[in-house]
């Protein structure tokens, strides 16, 4: 990985879906340093286009993504099983990218709130706890691309205060961060918009 | 948070995880397990009824019976292999994990496999007495069932990735993966069968085998591409 150039690079992204158009020649890349929000109307593609760029859609649509750097993905669904506990299934997310010590995974989620849980059945937790374990995941990782869909999902407001900090540390560090939202962020930075309807970066 | 590129952990490493894992989440719901087994033995349970209990007649159709019932409790239990990952998002996870799909999934088939078809075979000699299978076939019965319901959880696999996006894709992954079952119990019953008359079970133990050699190749690249499509779907 190189630590010049575009973590991201998208050429000429076009997608139909329906026989409805959601964006067309969509060109963009994305660097270390910035927060890309992705705005748009329920429909317009947000989710389709954070799904291509991590490359879990491969087909049905034409253009180029070119990833440069190991990426994170969040996506709708937390990804935690009722049957393990936040730090079973936290360990097991974060397995694939590198191994984390016991400390390490107790510290994740004590920063997502989850200080006391961390061996309780994830059954036993709220939606917006499975929401937390999934975004512990961000305290560990060491993708400098993060690609976010929806993550103020039944997070409350601390919460999203504490999401957004962590952002911005990231991007901050070197990363970059892609989220779709329907809700501004509220951190001092640049953040940038791509609005789906009109298929540039403002 | 550290930005340092720390090397992602082997495949052997990280399948041996995946394995672990699947065999927890199924000892924390035992009911999975113990379907299948329960589905055998109360299916076992009829045929002396429905046949009557000579052991003669059961004896003679006991290979055939106990091979076709291992078949359905494999496919019972075929489109469970990834439903829940698929539901929880975890699947869309995996299949960004940097270590190669094919040996994750491969990781998911030994999983699904030790808590159905190894278990299945462990127990066969219990379901053999019930139904009157000769004592010098039992060892046949179970190489067979180690062997063929290996190569019924890879060829399941493939349904089970095909059909994982769909709500209802219980029958269509039976459409899907039945005819490709049927080799398998010829073999895996006449074993059985040539056993229990005495004829040496080894050619048709060693066709078994190779099935199973050929499933170990091909199957976990078609689950691979099907678990690629039904996420993307």
């Amino acid at each position: 990985m190189s630590d010049s150039g575009p973590l991201l690079a998208v050429h000429g992204l076009c997608l139909e879906r329906g026989g409805r158009e959601l964006f067309r020649e969509l060109s963009f890349v994305i660097d270390r340093g910035q927060l890309v929000q992705i705005d748009g109307a329920n429909g317009a593609g947000k989710t389709s286009l954070l799904r291509i760029l991590a490359g879990l859609s491969r087909y049905g649509f034409s253009g180029r993504v070119e990833r440069h750097a190991p990426l994170l993905y969040l996506g709708h669904q937390p990804a935690v099983k009722a049957l393990l506990t936040p730090r079973e299934n936290l360990a097991w997310h974060v397995a694939g990218e590198a191994r984390y010590d016991n400390e390490q995974i107790e510290g994740a989620l004590a920063s997502v709130g989850l200080y006391g849980y961390e061996d309780v059945p994830s059954s036993n937790l709220s939606a917006g706890q499975h929401r937390r374990v999934n975004l512990a995941r961000l305290y560990l990782s060491q993708c400098p691309l993060w690609l976010l869909d929806e993550p103020f999902t039944a997070i409350d407001k601390t919460g999203v205060a504490e999401l957004e900090k962590l952002m911005l540390r990231h991007v901050e560090r070197g990363g970059a961060v892609v989220l779709t939202s329907h809700q501004l962020l509220r951190v001092a930075y640049n953040v940038q918009m791509l609005k789906l309807d009109e298929g540039l970066i403002a | 948070m550290s930005m340092a590129a720390d090397k992602p952990p082997g495949a052997a490493t990280f399948c041996l995880g995946l394995v672990r894992r699947q065999l927890t989440l199924a000892a924390r719901r035992p009911i999975e397990i113990g379907n299948p087994l329960l589905f055998f033995a109360m299916v076992v349970a009829l045929f002396p009824l429905g046949l009557g209990p000579a052991p003669d007649k059961l004896a003679g159709f006991a290979p055939g019976i106990l091979w076709i019932i291992a078949l359905l409790s494999s496919l019972l239990t075929s489109d469970t292999v990834f439903r829940s990952d698929f539901e929880d998002g975890s699947l869309e996870q995996l299949l960004l994990a940097p270590q190669p799909l094919f040996l994750s999934v491969l990781a998911y088939i030994v999983a699904h496999w030790l808590i159905t078809g190894f278990l299945l075979a462990l127990i066969s000699p219990l379901f053999a007495v019930m139904i009157s299978l000769p004592a010098g076939a039992i060892g046949t019965l179970m190489a067979s069932l180690l062997l063929g319901t290996a190569v019924l959880s890879l060829v399941g696999g493939i349904g089970a990735a095909l059909t994982v996006g769909l709500k209802r894709g219980g029958m269509l992954i039976s459409l899907l993966i039945l005819p490709f079952y049927m080799p398998v119990l010829i073999f895996g019953s006449a074993a059985v069968q040539s056993a229990v008359i005495g004829v040496p079970a080894g050619p048709y133990l060693a066709i078994l085998g190779a099935m199973l050699c050929l499933a170990i190749a091909l199957a976990p690249f078609a689950i691979a591409t099907g678990l690629r499509i039904s996420v993307d779907a």
